[in-house]
């Protein structure tokens, strides 16, 4: 074309402009800690697997679950989900159903039998495990991908802690406890049950040892009793039910606690044949320890609750209970005012302690309140002798047990390596106010089946059902994936001066900074917050 | 072959042998039977293929060819008077655009007062348009001029604007010979735009231009103009052999007894005619005729009047406060010459331009500068004599205006 | 439990992407072998409404024609900012001819390429909301009524921006202008129905008129893709936030755009031969005041004392809105008659 001058202009000239040079703010991906990683015991990258899961590739998923905790399909069923209480979903309409999203691929992976990764090559270094419940395991798990040489002892018969004596069956079946455990142990760690350790002192030949003994005493507390008063304590009924038998406990139970286990212990009491399982808490609902989700099973399944009360005598089928009153500080007090309670026995549910004679010997091991202290780096006061779990200080949980184990693993190998494990360098959070929620779907959760009252107290069948794989992926897509990129598109598409340019690595994207005028519509517009502004450099 | 048409008819017929691929239409006295000749030569299918849009102003119609035009289509529009002025802004814009579109301007007055009449008014007032202008002084200069327009437009990639007396000429009976379609086809080639909107070569026409470019974006159209006299006469010639009829060539001035002569008569448009059947009679006075009169070809008209003794310019158009339109321009054309240059308005709004009239003013001895050609004096005078009387106007203070409309750019 | 169908892809159809979605099902916007019918380097303001809304139309456009497409552009910003000499922003073939005769203009193409025989080649004309509803409303309902093959796109900003934030036909009630400046009892924009150009366009009952926003684009390149499917003349009017008219951030021109919609000051549908065919049901309908608060044009309604009286009155247009184009999803309908 003959074009005239300057009347007519060629196609696309005007990219010779640099509208870079308007910016006074430049644009830049962040990646912002989000609240359910923050808010995870076991240290799990949960909007990472989750961003894998929505894409439907669940074995990579479970991969990157994994990485942290290798009892997925157990913690889908036991953990009490701190990262669902963090979530900022819950700020639009419910929290993503992050824990039934990491039972479903827990099953996954034991239905497809998929294998954990290959440890590391052997390192030479050999670490003493001492009990093998999820602190244990963890760690043991950890330090055998890592290359070092593992050995759990445990003084049960069978590996799993608490996991295994503790909690009920009906919310944790065993084959899926045994197929985790068994796939842990196939890493080429060497356990020995039947072993308890006693004397730390004289075992040889380990370069270093992880303590995760538990809490397993149950917590004596005096209750004047009728010589043929039926007591027992929470965790026995709890061991020996979940060993197969059945104790006798008569038509009305009473249980003496307010934590989980007197949650466990009342329903299992139900699934006995108790008509009736009454609940004995000095406090209210509210200062109940118990998480809110087990008082609330309990309540479905007609375990009674009977709040600010004590039992001041327990004779046969008859207990004398105090009615109790909160003073000023919330602290229960006796009023003196007596009942009587009906209950053929009494199960106590008082907490356990920790049995802590192992490390008595051990010098430098310091115990101050029932519990053993570690440092920063999980280490006690003896060189070389870490520990974890409900046997250090701790809000003990599965969840908190499996983080110690991971935690302790990597001061432990860095500790065999003579270094320091550096912390994860610090992420600002990812707030529920940076985030552009009208993107996101009205998509209200997908709530797991359960069975109804009335069967779930005939038998030990287990309550909570699963998601399938339809709702597993859309459970999973609820994840706003807060302050992280999940490739959306928005800033690319939102921009006026086409200044934002997709890359196949990375975020996905990068700023072109010769076009970026810095109007930041990219920011505002990110459904994530995954961007921020910053001053542009002189 | 001579036929006896309408003017109107025959420019509608010639144009159409120029095989136009749009024609955007909107009526106006006296160009209309133009435009429905060809509406209806487009509905019979006898110029085909052709779009006639029937648009609903000027301004539509003169913007509607420039998109036709700037996408490879032959575009013409016919117009008049109220017509050209309303669409002034798309007339302007198609010369800045080198659309080479060729218009149709049946001249006519400009009102207000209204007046449907003959004059020049229109196309003197849009004479720095940007576009070629061509006058017709007769109905076969009419048509053909069509044919050379279309070539003179594409060639150059300027418009063409086709001057007509309007009635005198537009509705004008007379033997004329529309020229043959193979002929209009040797002398016109198919158009092949010099820009054109085209999904496989994207260029962006119409760009803002700025200080730093404007000037030599100006420059160059000027230049481009300039060129149009040799090519018009180059074609003129082409055309005038094809149709075998050397008497049919035109040219961008007509000499007519004007060289050597003492006084020279310059005028534009159908008063030709009558204007050489004047000097027939009279020793000494000739005739020039200028057919294109923009670009000026001030050569070519210096050359007839550098003998002369006297120049008189008729004028079909005024403007008013100072007199003669053409009359500046014939006198730059004479710039170092001693000649007095006169300027003579006449046929205003229609009024006819007698012959007696004429031959009296040629004779008149003391001729002024300007002179309105059959001034009603008595009217004049009783008009002038009223105002005398009338009380002074008294100052008054100008009232602000209460909201100023919006600016003519962009929201 | 009930099978739940896998519909739901966390960003759903809002965001402009999603990488769970096929390729084929994701927006134009989203392609990373978009046409950037406009490319980087024009001079749009920060934040420009408009440069994001031609390029949102005419990708789409340039995908569903295949490339083959032609356009017609009025005077205005759009036309200023992407082709000051020597540099245009343009990749596709363009056209500038004035202000007022951008309609005109794409008639005449579309005559020529008729009469060419290459009707394979569209024509999209576009315009401010000056060149459309004030000095090219002439040559627009000329367009339509002839039925000329033309899409015309107006990208509405509500005033003269180019000249400096002028009041045009289309400037909302009491929105301040520098020729309705925020004086006097009555201040802004004059309230009245202003011309409500999509209605106006349905008037001359063109086989297609729709309305969008540059907050939803899904629906906006849905539209385009509507209109380019059909022959005859369309009209689609796309709401464009003006940061330097509006006195709003730059980051804000979606958001806004956005709140618009969700107040009902904006309806969001379409019509076919004269008759509303589909509506964007309100998701999540807002009071004006949340639309308008963030508005510098709109802030001598929340100065001290506010108008609390003029707001009421720009509810109740969006209040009209809603019920006229039955906008409100949770609408019971209402009985006429007995």
């Amino acid at each position: 074309m003959d074009t005239p001058f300057a009347i007519t202009l060629g196609p696309g000239s005007s990219s010779v402009n640099r509208t870079g040079t308007w910016r006074t703010e430049r644009p830049v991906y962040v990646d912002r800690l989000p609240p359910c990683n923050q808010a995870c015991p076991a240290g799990e990258n949960v909007q990472g697997w989750l961003y894998t899961a929505e894409e439907g590739d669940y074995q990579t998923a479970w991969r990157q679950l994994v990485a942290a905790n290798p009892l997925p399909a157990v913690m889908g069923r036991v953990c009490y989900h701190p990262c669902e209480t963090a979530c900022n979903r819950a700020q639009l309409d419910h929290a993503v159903g992050i824990n039934s999203v990491e039972e479903f691929l827990g099953d996954e992976a034991i239905r497809r039998g998929w294998v954990l990764p290959t440890p590391a090559p052997d390192t030479g270094k050999r670490v003493l495990v001492v009990g093998a419940g999820p602190s244990g395991l963890s760690a043991a798990y950890q330090l055998c991908l890592l290359g070092h040489h593992v050995e759990i002892r445990d003084s049960a018969a069978r590996p799993g802690g608490m996991m295994r004596y503790a909690i009920p069956t009906f919310r944790l079946p065993r084959y899926v406890l045994d197929a985790e455990i068994d796939r842990i142990l196939a890493l080429g760690i060497d356990f020995r049950p039947n072993t308890p350790v006693e004397d730390l002192t004289a075992e040889h030949g380990f370069d270093a040892v992880f303590l995760a003994v538990g809490a397993q005493l149950a917590h004596r507390a005096y209750v004047p009793a009728a010589q043929s008063a039926r007591i027992l304590d929470a965790l026995d009924l709890l061991g020996d039910t979940a060993a197969g038998q059945r104790p006798q406990l008569g038509r009305t139970v009473a249980v003496y606690g307010g934590g989980n286990t007197a949650m466990d212990a009342a329903r299992t009491a139900r699934r006995l044949g108790a008509e009736e399982a009454i609940i004995v808490y000095r406090r209210t609902r509210e200062r109940m320890p118990a998480n809110d989700i087990e008082v609330t099973d309990a309540l479905e399944e007609g375990v009674r609750m009977k709040w600010l009360a004590t039992v001041k005598h327990a004779d046969v089928g008859v207990l004398t209970i105090e009615r109790m009153e909160l003073d000023e500080h919330g602290v229960p007090q006796p009023t003196g005012e007596l009942e009587e309670l009906q209950a053929d026995s009494l199960v106590l549910a008082l907490g356990q302690d920790v049995d802590h004679t192992l490390v008595d010997t051990l010098p430098g091991v310091r115990v101050e309140g029932g519990v053993v202290q570690v440092d920063e780096h999980m280490m006690t006061g003896h060189p070389g002798v870490f520990a974890g779990g409900d046997m250090v200080p701790s809000a003990r949980s599965v969840t908190v047990a499996i983080g110690h184990g991971a935690a302790a693993a990597r001061n432990i190998d860095a500790w065999l390596r003579g270094t320091v494990a550096t912390p994860e360098p610090e992420r600002e959070a990812a707030t529920f106010e940076r985030l552009n929620t009208w993107y996101y779907s009205d998509a209200p959760e997908t709530v797991r089946p359960r069975l109804d009252a009335a069967r779930r107290v005939s038998d030990f069948a287990e309550v909570t059902g699963k998601l399938d794989a339809d709702t597993a992926l859309y459970e999973a897509r609820r994840c706003m994936s807060c302050g992280n990129c999940f490739g959306c598109d928005n800033c690319y598409g939102v921009c006026p001066d086409n200044a934002i340019v997709k890359v196949p690595t990375g975020h996905g994207y990068a700023i072109d900074l010769d076009y970026c005028k810095g109007c930041a519509l990219c920011v505002t517009e990110c459904p994530a917050g995954a961007i921020d502004m910053i001053p542009e450099p002189d | 072959m001579r036929r006896q048409l309408e003017g109107s008819r025959a420019i509608a017929e010639t144009v159409a042998c120029c095989r136009p691929g749009v024609i955007p239409a909107y009526p106006i006295t006296p160009q209309t039977h133009i435009v429905e000749a060809l509406g209806t030569m487009v509905r019979k299918g006898q110029l085909a293929p052709c779009r006639f849009l029937t648009v609903e102003s000027e301004f539509a119609a003169m913007s509607a060819a420039i998109g036709a035009s700037l996408t490879g289509s032959r575009a013409y529009t016919a117009t008049s008077s109220q017509g050209l002025l309303y669409m002034t802004e798309a007339v302007f814009n198609a010369a800045g655009l080198g659309a080479p579109i060729v218009m149709t301007v049946a001249n006519r007055a400009i009102g207000a007062p209204i007046n449907i009449w003959n004059d020049q008014s229109d196309s003197m007032a849009l004479r720095d348009s940007g576009w070629i202008q061509l006058h017709a002084p007769d109905n076969q200069a009419a048509a053909d001029l069509h044919v050379l327009a279309f070539r003179l437009a594409e060639e150059l990639s300027v418009p063409v604007m086709v001057c007509v007396d309007g009635f005198v000429l537009t509705h004008a009976f007379e033997p004329i010979d529309v020229p043959e379609q193979e002929i209009v086809d040797a002398v016109l080639p198919p158009y092949r735009p010099r820009q054109v909107l085209d999904p496989d070569d994207p260029v962006t026409i119409g760009a803002m231009v700025g200080p730093e470019a404007f000037t030599e974006v100006r420059y160059l159209a000027d230049r481009r103009l300039r060129s149009a006299p040799p090519a018009f006469e180059r074609i003129a010639a082409e055309f005038a052999e094809a149709v075998g009829a050397p008497q049919r060539r035109a040219r961008c001035v007509q000499d007519y007894r004007a060289t050597g002569a003492d006084t020279v008569v310059v005028a534009l448009g159908s008063v030709t005619g009558t204007l050489r059947d004047v000097v027939d009679s009279i020793d000494g006075v000739g005739v020039l005729t200028i057919t294109m009169y923009r670009p000026f070809p001030a050569e070519e008209i210096r050359a007839v009047l550098v003998g002369a003794r006297r120049i008189v310019v008729l004028e079909r158009a005024l403007a008013p406060g100072a007199s003669g339109i053409v009359t500046s321009d014939v006198r730059s054309a004479l710039a170092g010459l001693d000649v007095p240059v006169q300027t003579v308005i006449a046929g205003l709004g229609g009024r006819p331009i007698g012959a007696a009239s004429l031959r009296e003013l040629l004779a008149r001895p003391g001729l002024e500068d300007v002179t309105f050609l059959d001034l009603r004096e008595d009217v004049i005078d009783r008009e002038l004599g009223r105002e005398t009387v009338r009380e002074p106007i008294a100052e008054r203070d100008g009232e602000a205006a209460v909201e100023s409309a919006g600016e003519r750019a962009g929201a | 439990m009930p099978a739940q169908s896998v519909k739901f892809y966390q960003v759903g159809s809002r965001a402009v992407g999603n990488r769970l979605l096929d390729a084929e099902l994701r927006t134009e916007q989203s392609s990373a072998e978009r046409r950037n019918s406009i490319t980087s380097g024009h001079r749009a303001c920060q934040g420009c409404g408009e440069a994001l809304g031609a390029r949102y139309v005419l990708d789409t456009a340039e995908r569903v024609t295949g490339g083959r497409l032609v356009t017609v552009n009025a005077t205005g910003c759009l036309e200023v900012f992407s082709t000051p000499y020597p540099e245009s922003a343009w990749q596709v073939p363009w056209l500038h001819s004035l202000f007022a005769n951008t309609a005109s203009v794409a008639s005449g193409v579309a005559a020529a390429l008729e009469a060419q025989g290459r009707t394979d080649v569209r024509v999209l004309a576009q315009g401010g909301d000056g060149g459309t509803v004030d000095i090219g409303f002439a040559c627009l309902s000329g367009m339509f009524e002839r039925g000329d093959d033309v899409l015309f796109v107006c990208y509405d900003n509500e005033a003269y921006m180019n000249t400096g934030v002028q009041r045009s036909g289309a400037t909302p009630a009491y929105a301040r202008t520098a020729t309705t400046e925020a004086v006097g009892p009555i201040p802004g924009s004059r309230p009245g129905q202003g011309k409500d150009l999509p209605r106006i366009a349905m008037a001359h009952e063109i086989p297609y008129v729709a309305t969008a926003t540059v907050a939803e684009l899904r629906d906006l390149e849905a539209k385009v893709e509507r209109a380019m499917s059909m022959r005859g003349p369309r009209y689609l009017h796309v709401l464009v936030p003006c940061p330097l008219g509006w006195g709003s951030a730059p980051a804000e021109t979606v958001h806004l755009a956005r709140l618009a919609q969700r107040s009902g000051l904006f309806p969001v549908f379409e019509a076919e031969h004269g008759e509303v065919t589909s509506v964007l049901p309100i998701r999540d309908r807002i009071p004006v005041e949340e639309y308008l608060r963030p508005q510098r044009r709109y802030a001598h309604l929340f100065a001290d004392p506010p108008r609390t009286d003029l707001i009421e009155r720009i509810q109740q247009i969006a209040d009209r809105n809603v019920a006229r184009y039955h906008l409100d999803p949770h609408e019971i309908p209402h009985e006429e008659g007995a």
